[in-house]
């Protein structure tokens, strides 16, 4: 058997996060809400959520995206950092996030 | 709906919590529209399998939607809140107008996914298709033993085009999900099935056992597994689900003659999802019409897409539970299964409005327990190929 080719990717400070072609996040007018659009599901983030997804333009890094997020909210940036690191490294290990590819490696 | 800026975050306890699942209008009482509709775009397509989910009466080319019906049903879709839209068929590439197609639903909006057998694909083809913003792809595998994958598709070289098609996507950075029928012929190919997904870099597994309707109730003898083989693919899939984390998912779709309670079939009777056939018939799966004296809406006719979704007499046949009978009717699990499949219960015994005999509180469930673990180890291994003809009988000498 084949061994398997890890495709997990570690989201740290430097990785500058994107969405990969099959996930796409919209407003729903219908639903008046964010979703994001993946392989037979439709996920719903929250407010939160979506302000992180849309920061990830592939040229933010995640450090980057905290500071933004650290001068809007009143949180410690510590607080704010973990909470990033953690929805973006959920959401790439389920292939929904990948890192830009020129930072790859 | 923006935070002000002295909002403070609320501290994730589980990141998954800040992106939650969409549940189609999860309670509520009116029948929302679907996230995801599934276009039959043909039931034309270069293979045979003997469980084919089209129906046995196939719709002919001359009825399908045109071009410019099928732009103005994805047009009407995209307006009322449809978000996905899976090109099947058939075989949808049997259609000249599929990146057309495809073109248009990105246009307003909806996220595609084509689900195909792969064979007609090309790399020009493929090129095209991405183009116009096809978001993934689904590729059908009838195993992993070329000989016999091509000996279930009744096409000599299928397999061999499928994978070359599949590492075409991934060069072209499609995701990808294989999506592997299973039945008793090729249910001991599982751990190659799996290991072959993963060398094609696929995203996803779909691991789906035959549901007998239709081309595979016909075939049902020939394809039917033993319990020990449905409980042997299980720990398969767990043992590789749990090795392949964060590499590929693997979904798995289990035969339910062995099961205990029947599946919530398309999460209730046009209550989440429909299927619209090459004709244009909104249906509430792609079996429905195998259930007589139904009598479906087409969007050719003077009604829009809404309309019928919320007054078609045939989609609101079989909703709610007043229509139940015993042992449905008073059933704790009512709401919850909604008494399995309306098609399998027709096909089983007569009435769809009878309980899934795939649940074990319906009076046939015991016998058809005993028809599936007897055809499993007694029944014989020729198929009979779908096709415009009503099928055909293997050839004889070509056993395996």
């Amino acid at each position: 058997m084949n061994p398997a080719r890890p495709r997990r990717i570690r989201i740290d400070g430097e990785t500058r996060p994107q969405l990969p072609r099959h996930a796409r996040l919209r407003f729903d007018d219908t639903r008046q809400a964010w979703v994001l659009l993946v392989p037979e599901r439709v996920l719903a983030p929250d407010d939160i959520a979506v302000e992180i997804l849309k920061l990830c333009d592939g040229a933010r890094r995640v450090d980057d995206i905290v500071d933004a997020l650290a001068a809007k909210y009143a949180a410690p940036r510590a607080t704010i950092a973990t909470d990033v690191v953690a929805l973006l490294q959920d959401l790439a290990d389920k292939g929904f996030v990948v890192a830009a590819r020129d930072t790859a490696e | 709906m923006s935070p002000s800026p002295t909002d403070v975050p609320p501290a994730l306890a589980d990141p998954a919590d800040g992106v939650a699942v969409l549940e189609p209008h999860a309670g509520s009482v009116a029948y929302g529209i679907p996230l995801a509709v599934l276009a039959e775009l043909t039931h034309r397509c270069p293979l045979q399998c003997p469980y084919c989910s089209n129906p046995l009466e196939l719709e002919r080319a001359r009825a399908e939607l045109t071009t410019a019906e099928w732009k103005r049903v994805m047009s009407e879709l995209a307006d009322l809140g449809v978000l996905q839209f899976h090109l099947s068929g058939g075989e949808p590439t049997a259609r000249r107008d599929l990146a057309e197609l495809v073109r248009h639903a990105s246009d307003v909006g909806l996220y595609t996914n084509l689900i195909t057998s792969a064979v007609l694909l090309d790399r020009d083809s493929l090129a095209a298709l991405a183009d116009a913003g096809l978001c993934h792809i689904q590729i059908s595998f009838q195993g992993s033993v070329p000989k016999a994958a091509d000996r279930v598709a009744g096409l000599n070289g299928a397999h061999a085009k499928k994978i070359a098609a599949a590492r075409l996507a991934r060069d072209l950075d499609l995701p990808l999900t294989v999506n592997a029928v299973i039945h008793r012929q090729n249910i001991e190919q599982l751990p190659d099935i799996i290991a072959m997904a993963v060398d094609l870099d696929a995203d996803r597994l779909e691991v789906a056992n035959v549901q007998y309707y239709g081309w595979a109730l016909k075939n049902r003898a020939a394809l039917m597994p033993t319990p020990a083989q449905v409980e042997d693919a299980v720990a398969i899939v767990e043992a590789a689900r749990e090795r392949l984390a964060g590499t590929l998912v693997i979904d798995h779709v289990i035969p339910d003659y062995y099961a205990v309670r029947p599946k919530k079939c398309m999460g209730g009777w046009g209550r989440q999802f429909f299927n619209i056939s090459p004709s244009g018939k909104i249906l509430p799966c792609h079996a429905a019409e195998t259930i007589t004296g139904l009598d479906f809406d087409s969007v050719r006719g003077n009604r829009s897409v809404a309309w019928i979704w919320q007054h078609s007499e045939a989609l609101n046949r079989f909703r709610g539970t007043d229509w139940m009978p015993e042992p449905c009717q008073s059933c704790a699990y009512r709401e919850i299964d909604y008494g399995g499949c309306r098609c399998q219960a027709f096909a089983l015994t007569g009435d769809a409005a009878n309980t899934d005999p795939a649940c074990t509180l319906s009076p046939l469930h015991e016998r058809l327990f005993a028809t599936a673990e007897h055809e499993a180890t007694a029944g014989a291994a020729e198929f009979v190929y779908r096709n415009f003809s009503g099928g055909t009988a293997e050839g004889g000498g070509r056993r395996r």
